[in-house]
């Protein structure tokens, strides 16, 4: 399977989220800057975490009006896997994308701390190296991660399976509504998520609980068992 | 408003520029004119405190900087350290105290920003952050304010820059009600040979502007920083500088990406005294003259003078030498990450620092006169000033299990949770230890097995009672943390934060001060390699403790082979290591005396640096081998405090025996100086115990992990529950308001 990884200026997750596919998949994504038009073909297209153009605007807001997102989006309608991790998560709501939106941390300030979080949906290509119920570890670090949608999206959401995980064992760490930390569009091939599996996948980080996420997504669950 | 460059030259604007009459005689003979007003700001920015060092030079120069792995000692942006298989780590740490305490977000992001930037103009990509605070008493009205901004604004910088933040210090005490401290440290990794210097090269090569534009936004703040502060404060905000850590991570990017095209020749940052001071040190560096034309400077405000643009401090600008042939390759570089690009000017050989605004030349000084003929001043001092001894009869005693408690819940000894939970600790998915136990330590990216450990110290109140056992045991603690790691202490950078120098009781702290840590570097092969002096931290005549930050790097070669601070598993044997035979015999200026009885008081403990080296030594190999299974220093708060936080960070409680002939308060609280716990298991504890013997080396078993209580001794055993909450309470209540 093949990745990308788009980079835009302010985002800095970027090597993290290459050194992570480039593990788990054994081959490095390609690189998509801000102003390309065409993605080459991939399979799974990653918007890393960050703070896209300062975030000096919402978070997300200018970045999903560059010209790639218009190329990601047609990619997505195709079909193509689209995840984006923070900063990257608010890209595609900022983007419409997405279902909600996030607000600014219910503390006010930003937050870096490792959560547990349930994987609500395991059916999704992204969760299926998991079990439903199962709970994982999963770092966070954001300002704005709080998730909100009105009582009609969330209805919808919850209904369809679009929410696939929650912030587990009273770890929520932003305010979310209904302890949600990702949610899918409603064909299931573009997910968005809070925390960051991509700092959790190897010795080196105590743990690999991050990796499933991967695995699922890259199609190579057995690989990364 | 703006300034023409006719103005008088009044003794009332000479002294506004923070110039001495005799200074500004030495101009006029250097000169042999009356200086435009830009030269005289020009003279005001190179002559200050902050950056000519002028009453620290004398003594800074004893200080030991080198050793066989320094690549670079003090004088560059930062300072370079071999690491082995032809990497080096880059790194520094800088004090921006003033702008912290006058406007906290804005002072803590850019002394972030700074540091940050002194790093990767070396070439060197940063891999972690440290930062060592130090605020007012809890309850005085200004803290909280301080600690919500100055946290926010580190976090708010480093965490969109991209940079864990692994380690650091928090400290509260009254002595820093006007002043507080805001120390950052930047490390980062480069190639050994693609280091890149500010001395330019060649004559009539272009000199060019990169980053942010110019704005009025610092103007003076380095001649601000070098002055004490009084009820006019609020008048000097205007003095700080803005900081945009959006455009610094495109710097960096761009940085990196034209360094590797080789078209760079000399490098250097805007910090202090920006594009003055930036100007003159890669001229004068280089034997060469340097011409600027202002009018070329982008400039985000309009009608700014050539003083203002000389003296502006905005953030996130280099200045540069280029290769002229690359200057096309150079330039697409900065417009892909939509940052300036000009050329401003150029080198010459005629050894002057002119400078050209609409047509007119508003300044042409001698470039090496400006940096090198800079005041110094051996400034009197009196002799050390050493605190009483603690009388015998006079040691306090405490229920042992509230004073414990007591300490773990205290301003000073709790959990710093609330503070590091704002920095990103794990960016760059390299971090194999954040803040909470002795040093942090990160993963060197790229290599299969070799890590980095990064530990800031200081004990202030050592260094008030003692200035000289107070300077050597800074650098003794942080060598000791880097060591509980497994880590082998590489060099360090020191930021020396004191009053005001004019005064020789103040003289006399700094002078001892680097006498201590000049000691204990050498004892310690422990080079100062990058270094900062802060002085007039005084507010109304009051001066700041005084207080040597000492930041350290440690190598490990094998990161799966290295210490934490929590008890690995139940059963395993606790031992001290170190002397005086084990348990604990010295309380002066000891946590307990300040925070359970409130006295400040008695010597400062003493360190012998063989010994410390011998334990360290001793210790470090037990952790290489995979022998100690936990590792944490013994340092403020004693045996009890170390003992505490071990199992605070497991869950796994212990049982100590009782210090058979001793004051159970001075074995559990006692500061004495070069010790370590740490933890075996059972059946290595006879070949430890050995190699301890052969190499007369204190050990003394003094307990077992297990179970979830703390017993120390005869006392009842306390919950380690009940100490965790005492210990992560006290932060979140205090932010809240809610604090006792």
């Amino acid at each position: 399977m093949k990745s990308a990884v788009v980079q835009l200026p302010g985002l800095n997750r970027d090597r993290d989220m290459i050194a992570a596919l480039t593990l788990i998949s054994g081959k490095a994504p390609v690189t998509v800057w801000q102003t390309d038009t065409q993605i080459p073909d991939v399979d799974l297209i990653v918007i890393p975490g960050g703070f896209s153009y300062g975030d000096y605007l919402r978070c997300g807001a200018i970045a999903a009006r560059m010209p790639v997102m218009q190329a990601i989006r047609e990619k997505a309608e195709a079909g193509v896997k689209v995840l984006g991790v923070c900063n990257g998560f608010q890209i595609l709501l900022e983007a419409g994308m997405l279902p909600g939106a996030l607000m600014r941390n219910a503390s006010l300030r930003f937050v870096c701390k490792e959560v547990k979080l349930e994987v609500v949906n395991a059916e999704t290509s992204f969760t299926r190296a998991y079990d439903k119920g199962q709970i994982i570890r999963c770092p966070v670090a954001h300002h704005d991660g709080n998730y909100f949608a009105d009582t009609e999206t969330l209805k919808t959401i919850e209904g369809e399976g679009q929410v696939v995980f929650r912030y587990a064992a009273g770890t929520n760490p932003n305010g979310s509504i209904n302890d949600i930390a990702a949610v899918t569009n409603r064909a299931g091939n573009v997910l968005g998520m809070m925390p960051h599996p991509e700092n959790l996948i190897e010795a080196a980080h105590g743990g690999s609980d991050g990796r499933g996420l991967f695995a699922s997504a890259l199609d190579v669950i057995a690989a990364a068992a | 408003m703006t300034l023409p460059n006719d103005i008088a030259i009044t003794p009332e604007l000479i002294a506004s520029h923070g110039l001495k009459p005799d200074e500004y005689q030495r101009i006029l003979d250097l000169i042999g004119r009356v200086p435009s007003f830009t030269e005289l700001g020009i003279f005001s920015a190179m002559w200050n405190e902050h950056c000519s060092y002028k009453s620290s030079k004398k003594w800074l120069r004893t200080l030991p900087t080198k050793g066989p792995r320094v690549i670079q000692g003090p004088g560059e942006n930062a300072g370079v350290v071999d690491i082995d298989d032809g990497d080096c780590v880059v790194f520094k740490m800088e004090s921006h105290n003033h702008p912290s305490y006058i406007e906290p977000y804005q002072g803590a992001a850019t002394g972030v920003g700074g540091i940050l930037r002194d790093v990767f103009t070396m070439g060197a990509r940063p891999v972690a952050a440290m930062n060592a605070l130090r605020f007012g008493a809890p309850d005085h009205p200004k803290t909280r304010h301080l600690v919500s901004g100055v946290v926010a604004g580190v976090g708010g910088y480093g965490n969109s820059f991209g940079v864990p933040t692994v380690g650091g210090e928090v400290e509260f005490d009254a002595r820093y009600n006007g002043n507080i401290l805001v120390n950052a440290f930047a490390a980062g990794l480069a190639k050994s040979d693609a280091i890149f210097y500010s001395k330019a090269e060649g004559v009539g090569l272009p000199v060019v502007y990169l980053g942010a534009k110019t704005g009025r936004d610092g103007v003076g703040g380095a001649t601000m920083a070098s002055a004490e502060f009084d009820e006019q404060i609020e008048e000097k905000r205007p003095t700080v500088q803005v900081g945009d850590p959006f455009t610094e991570k495109c710097l960096l990017e761009a940085c990196l990406e034209l360094m590797a095209t080789g078209a760079v020749i000399a490098i250097q940052d805007m910090g202090a005294a920006g594009l003055t001071c930036s100007a003159v040190e890669m001229g004068a560096k280089g034997d060469l003259g340097i011409e600027l034309d202002l009018d070329k400077v982008p400039v985000r405000e309009e009608r700014m003078t050539a003083y203002e643009m000389m003296l502006s401090e905005s953030q996130e600008r280099m200045l540069m030498v280029l290769k002229p042939e690359k200057e096309e390759e150079a330039k697409a570089i900065f417009v892909k990450w939509g940052l300036d690009f000009a050329i401003v000017g150029k080198t010459t050989d005629d050894l002057r620092f002119r400078i050209l605004h609409q047509g007119e030349e508003v300044a042409n000084l001698p470039i090496k006169e400006l940096g090198d003929e800079a005041p110094e001043y051996d400034r009197p001092w009196t002799p050390a000033k050493v605190a009483a001894p603690l009388a015998a009869d006079d040691v306090p005693q405490a229920d042992i299990v509230e004073a414990l408690l007591k300490l773990v819940g205290s301003a000073n000894n709790s959990s710093r949770r609330w503070v590091w939970e704002q920095y990103d600790t794990l960016i760059q998915g390299n971090s194999l230890q954040v803040p909470g136990g002795d040093a942090g330590v990160v993963r060197v990216d790229g290599h299969p097995s070799k890590a980095l450990a990064f530990s800031s110290d200081v004990t202030p109140r050592y260094v008030e009672a003692d200035a000289y056992e107070g300077g050597k045991q800074a650098v003794a603690e942080c060598w000791r943390n880097l060591t509980a790691t497994g880590a082998l202490p590489l060099a360090a950078t020191d930021n020396l934060n004191f009053g005001n120098p004019e005064r020789p009781d103040i003289m006399s702290q700094l002078v001892h001060a680097i006498k201590g840590i000049g000691e204990a570097c050498t004892a310690l092969d422990f080079p100062i390699v990058s270094g900062n002096v802060s002085l007039y931290n005084e507010t109304n005549g009051q001066g700041i403790l005084p207080t040597p930050t000492i930041g350290g790097v440690g190598l490990i070669k094998d990161w799966k082979r290295t210490a934490r601070v929590r008890f690995a598993a139940q059963g395993e044997t606790i031992l001290l290591a170190g002397a005086p035979a084990g348990w604990g015999t010295h309380l002066g200026q000891s946590a307990y005396l300040r925070d359970v009885h409130g006295r400040a008081e008695g010597q400062a403990p003493h360190v012998d640096l063989a010994h410390e080296r011998k334990v360290g030594d001793f210790v470090r190999a037990l952790i290489t081998e995979g022998l100690a299974t936990a590792v944490h220093d013994c340092s403020s708060g004693g045996l009890a405090l170390a003992l505490a936080e071990m199992a605070m960070a497991s869950g796994i409680g212990a049982t100590i025996s009782t210090p058979e002939g001793q004051d159970p308060i001075a074995a559990f609280f006692g500061e004495d100086q070069g010790r370590y716990v740490l933890t075996l298991r059972e059946g290595d504890v006879a070949t430890v115990k050995a190699r301890a013997g052969e190499q007369v080396i204190a050990l003394t078993a003094i307990g077992r992990t297990g179970g979830e209580t703390l017993k120390l001794g005869t006392a009842r055993p306390l919950a380690v529950e009940a100490l965790v909450s005492a210990h992560e309470g006290w932060f979140p209540a205090f932010m809240n308001g809610t604090a006792a």
